[in-house]
């Protein structure tokens, strides 16, 4: 399995998704799979769960899929989204507990060297202790 | 009947998001990002929207199509929690309720989902601190329903004002959140009004 973890930014703001997804590419280069999502459905601040979900099918690793959110809204959306996958897929998706600039990162960097969704999510989440 | 009450409720909580959002959007200003207003009067105008197909449905199936569309439109955190509400709620009707037990059996589904889908229960001022003394109310057998109902939404809605918020957005200002009503319990108040009107409306 050569494939590495993807990494899926989900912001309220697509600005801010967008420059954290720019930021994992210039540090980390182009090996791991990132997607980002930001905005609600009718284009302002918020999150789009259909957005979500299409990102995450996107990107879609067999070695899983790690998702970093900003705000309360955006993992309550991603958690629905993940659902709303088929029950294969949504078992390989984790929703990170951490920064969403440096998670996705450090994130990526873990990701970079092969390492599998456990592990990925464990570095993300790092910066929290 | 079926269709007509389903429609009913939908334009009258279109209409009230509507009229309140300005009210819930300054709530969540005082505790939370201050788009509440504005993401439940989307959602609801969506449903609007979709009402002429929603209402065609049996009652389990309009519950999840306007679940859904909260669910797609809405773009915060109150989408998939109102929209779980009814998804579930939409599950657990074979058919529509048509007493009082049978309606509390179909709602205690819906709190239950909010509960999981926030991580959450009474206490923590949410929306289920509306969601649950209403469930309670009408699981008990005395008094008249929708007196019972409407008056567990009020008390529970201002149950929240002395809260100290552990949820969501609310739980990063501590202290400071104690002293204002909760956004979600407000609408979820304004929504368990909009049903009861309805009933007594229709009797």
């Amino acid at each position: 399995m050569s494939e590495s973890v993807s990494i899926v930014i989900v912001s309220h703001s697509p600005q801010v998704a967008r420059g954290a997804a720019d930021m994992v590419r210039e540090m980390v280069g182009e090996e791991v799979q990132v997607a980002h999502c930001g905005g609600n459905p009718a284009g302002g601040l918020g999150t789009d769960v259909m957005a979500i979900k299409s990102a995450i099918e996107s990107v879609y690793s067999q070695k899983g899929v790690a998702i970093l959110v900003d705000l309360g809204g955006a993992e309550t959306n991603s958690e629905m989204a993940v659902e709303m996958l088929p029950a294969e897929m949504g078992e390989r998706v984790v929703i990170c507990n951490a920064p969403i600039v440096e998670g996705a990162v450090m994130a990526a960097t873990e990701a970079a060297g092969g390492a599998p969704l456990e592990a990925v999510k464990a570095t993300a989440e790092e910066f929290l202790s | 009947m079926k269709t007509e009450f389903l429609r009913a409720v939908i334009d009258r909580a279109a209409e009230t998001m509507r009229a309140h959002s300005p009210e819930l959007t300054e709530l969540d200003q005082a505790i939370g990002d201050g788009d509440h207003g504005t993401n439940m009067q989307r959602g609801f105008n969506a449903i609007e929207a979709a009402a002429d197909e929603i209402s065609a449905l049996d009652f389990g199936p309009a519950l999840q199509k306007a679940g859904m569309t909260l669910v797609t439109t809405v773009g915060g955190a109150s989408g998939p929690l109102y929209g779980s509400l009814l998804m579930s709620m939409g599950k657990a009707a074979a058919n529509k309720p048509t007493d009082r037990a049978s309606f509390a059996a179909v709602f205690s589904e819906g709190v239950e989902a909010v509960k999981r889908r926030g991580k959450s229960d009474v206490g923590a001022k949410t929306m289920l601190d509306v969601l649950v003394p209403v469930l309670h109310a009408l699981q008990e057998d005395g008094g008249d329903a929708v007196v019972a109902a409407r008056q567990a939404a009020d008390e529970g809605l201002e149950s929240t004002r002395t809260m100290l918020a552990t949820k969501g957005r609310a739980s990063f200002l501590g202290e400071r959140s104690v002293g204002h009503l909760d956004p979600g319990a407000r609408s979820s108040a304004l929504l368990v009004h909009v049903v009861c009107d309805l009933i007594e409306e229709s009797q």
